[in-house]
């Protein structure tokens, strides 16, 4: 007991004057914060992870929730994360292990950007009354194409075109695996894609049988771990994507604990029940760009060249030069996610200090492909932190073709971005494999909210365009001119080739 | 086409190669004969079946990669990662092959009558009735059978030599490993432990190498009574005391 107990992260009070104890709290906090005893609802605080759950679904308002109640004594530098971690460690002697996104206060440069809308001298477009195109085409476009007149004057295209995906909007859904999220969770977004014309990821947990009937609209993941692949897989997706890394831990494999290998996700992922699913750092079949060439030639040649092959990596240091050698592998669109982007589980060191933003790195791989004539080569996919539609016209405009969302998603059905992903006990019946917890979660309810979503930013992506007199997606894709960055910093703003505000 | 069909692959590239040999198979060929192959890719990749293809010459990587159901025949070398992510089938080499023979394997069998490079078996897995096997005739190089989640490797040293190669098993978590003669603890890798050959054992290998002996059309019986160490995980949760939660 050298350290002894720390202070209490959250503090749980109750109302007891509205309190009618009815116990849904108890019910529903599947950590255990809450109990009855005798007469009384008691609170245990230290338990709570702040998912608001009970406070969600408390019908009178009794629960209220307090961050750090108990102060330490402030320093800029030895902050509590810091104090905390040092404790947690000297007690363990292990790495510490934390869920979603990268948690550090660095700045967010989507919100030193500001976006353009026309005045005077070209008129704005009302998306309500002129067509505002914001379908999106995702693979290798051909540099030239030649066509054919025929004798009635109609014209056929003459080039082979390679395959490409056609989204009715620039939002996809990446990739979160059954495994990681629950199947209720995976119908939700499967059944939301579907509805909304566009596609999501399956992750690398296999495709389950119930979500064969949006296979259209799902991009089937390889990793390093190869779980659930196999022809008939590679066969159902729309299009297969090969994982090399992810933002929120790049360089480093995947372990999904054995906790969450059940009887089902041990049938998709084609594993033995509770064991250990462990993704390698490498494919250990890649060890070079020429490796990564024969994968995802070998992907194609399985699949008879039907389907566009994605390589998704981890905006790093070297992203630029790195997507300039996945665009001369055959690959039809490249997925960088950056530094802030979402995980289950990832060591917290690597969440929080390893990567880059995503606006720095598509801005700079879409500029080398431009350098190198490439850029048709490949589709460019921005994800990791897209947090709003205004995030999306900002990713497109500095040389994205599309995005992902995650979390976003996430948040869409109930997620609260607690970061407990890892211990499978999620009491929104997202990040678990507890019957009693994914029940929680209705697909046909939470597929509308994805789905609301899709919709919502797609039409304010469109409001966007027109106020800036732009009436189709490509014309917006890599339109830096629409950009201005504000209290950037000039490096910074001439890697983003964007101008600062006022010039 | 009838019943066989023999193609001359000379100057080919793999990808019309392939389209030829998927036709025979949906023609209803059952003996695929492919001539002067010489460094083809993805030869049978994604194919499905019940035929028997020959190979003669050398063929590229990732042979049989994502293979359900075919046999494959190579009378030569083969190159890297031949049966990778296989799913079902076999494959059989009259030769040697490269790195990652077998990775990700799921399912079905490889047997490489010679030597294999680094990182054989890697990864290997099986679910259910779905058990991968890979048998290696000669030896082996180091980090075989590494993360292995399953299946089973057997490397015969067939030519009396004894296995050198580091880093055996490292990350294994299912499956086994036996290797003939005895190998140094210090050539172990993290997570994985070695245990005497019990008759129990040798018992269940015997027909796995009385497959490998008629293939190739060798005597079992030395094979089968030979001396051998079998390698498993120490857990199958490796990663399990690695991580505290934040």
């Amino acid at each position: 007991m050298t350290i002894g107990s720390l202070p209490l992260r959250y503090k749980i009070s109750i109302d007891r004057e509205r309190c009618m104890e009815c116990e849904r709290c108890i019910d529903n906090c599947s950590y255990g914060v809450f109990r009855r005893e005798g007469d009384r609802i008691l609170v245990d605080s230290r338990k709570c992870t702040a998912c608001h759950r009970c406070i969600a679904m408390c019908p009178r308002d009794a629960i209220t929730l307090e961050e750090c109640p108990c102060d330490y004594r402030s320093h800029p530098l030895w902050t509590r994360q810091a104090r905390e971690a040092i404790y947690n460690q000297a007690n363990s002697g292990k790495i510490i292990l934390s869920g979603m996104g990268n948690a550090q206060d660095y700045p967010v440069i989507f919100d030193r950007l500001v976006l353009d809308a026309c005045q005077v001298t070209n008129p704005s477009i009302d998306p309500l009354r002129e067509p505002m195109e914001v379908r999106t085409y995702i693979g290798k476009k051909p540099s030239r194409i030649e066509v054919m007149r025929k004798e009635n004057g109609d014209v056929e295209l003459a080039t082979t075109v390679a395959p490409n995906l056609q989204a009715e909007t620039p939002i996809m859904i990446g990739h979160m695996s059954y495994g990681a999220i629950s199947l209720n969770a995976q119908l939700s977004m499967a059944r939301a894609v579907a509805e909304t014309g566009t596609f999501m990821g399956t992750g690398e947990g296999g495709l389950h049988s119930r979500l064969y009937p949006y296979q259209e609209h799902m991009i089937v993941q390889v990793a390093s771990g190869r779980f659930g692949v196999d022809i008939d897989y590679l066969e159902r997706g729309s299009a297969i994507e090969i994982k090399i890394g992810q933002g929120a831990k790049p360089g480093i494999g995947g372990h999904l604990p054995g906790e969450k290998v059940c009887m089902d996700v041990s049938c998709t992922r084609m594993i033995p029940l509770g064991s250990d699913a462990i993704s390698p750092a490498p494919h250990h079949d890649i060890y070079s760009i020429e490796d990564l060439a024969q994968l995802v030639r070998s992907l194609k040649e399985a699949t008879e060249w039907k389907k566009p092959v994605f390589v998704k990596i981890a905006a790093v240091h070297n992203a630029a030069a790195i997507a300039a050698g996945i665009a001369r592998s055959s690959a039809d669109a490249i997925v960088i996610d950056g530094f802030r982007g979402g995980t289950g589980a990832a060591p917290r060191v690597f969440r929080d200090h390893v990567g880059i933003p995503i606006e720095a790195a598509v801005a700079s791989v879409d500029a080398k492909l431009r350098s190198q004539g490439i850029r048709n080569e490949v589709s460019l996919i921005a994800s990791g932190g897209i947090r709003e539609s205004a995030d999306v016209a900002k990713a497109i405009a500095l040389g994205a073709d599309a995005v992902y969302i995650g979390t976003a998603a996430l948040v869409a059905m109930g997620c609260r971005v607690c970061g407990s992903c890892y211990r499978n006990l999620c009491p929104w019946g997202i990040a678990t494999q507890e019957e009693r917890l994914v029940q929680r979660l209705d697909p046909e309810v939470a597929s509308h909210q994805v789905a609301n979503l899709i919709k919502a930013w797609t039409l304010e992506l469109a409001e966007l365009m027109g106020a800036a007199g732009i009436n189709s997606i490509e014309s917006l894709r890599g339109n830096r001119d629409r950009l201005r960055g504000y209290m950037l910093d000039e490096s910074l703003m001439s890697v983003l080739d964007v101008k600062q505000v006022g010039a | 086409m009838g019943k066989n069909v023999t193609i001359d692959a000379k100057g080919m590239h793999y990808t019309p190669l392939n389209r030829m040999i998927r036709q025979a198979v949906a023609e209803g060929s059952e003996e695929i004969v492919l001539e002067n192959v010489l460094g083809q890719r993805f030869i049978a990749n994604g194919l499905r079946g019940e035929a028997t293809i020959t190979v003669h010459g050398v063929p590229g990587g990732d042979l049989c990669m994502f293979m359900s159901g075919p046999t494959c025949v190579v009378h030569g070398n083969a190159d890297h990662a031949p049966g990778n992510t296989m799913n079902d089938g076999k494959v059989v080499i009259h030769g040697s092959a490269g790195d990652a023979v077998a990775h990700s394997m799921r399912g079905g069998t490889v047997f490489v009558r010679d030597n294999i490079g680094y990182r054989g078996g890697i990864h290997m897995k099986q679910y259910d009735e779905k058990r991968p096997i890979l048998v290696v005739g000669k030896n082996a190089q180091s980090f075989l059978g590494e993360y292995m989640a399953g299946g089973l490797l057997i490397v015969l040293g067939m030519d009396g030599s004894t296995y050198t190669g580091r880093g055996v098993g490292s990350g294994i978590h299912g499956g086994e490993i036996i290797i003939r003669g005895d190998v140094d603890e210090s050539l172990l890798g993290v997570g994985a432990t070695k245990l005497p050959l019990t008759d129990d054992d040798r018992m269940r290998i015997a027909p796995v190498i009385r497959e490998f002996a008629e293939a190739f059309g060798l005597d079992p019986e030395p094979l089968i009574n030979a001396e051998y160490t079998r390698i498993i995980p120490a857990s199958s949760r490796p990663f399990a005391g690695k991580y505290t939660w934040e």
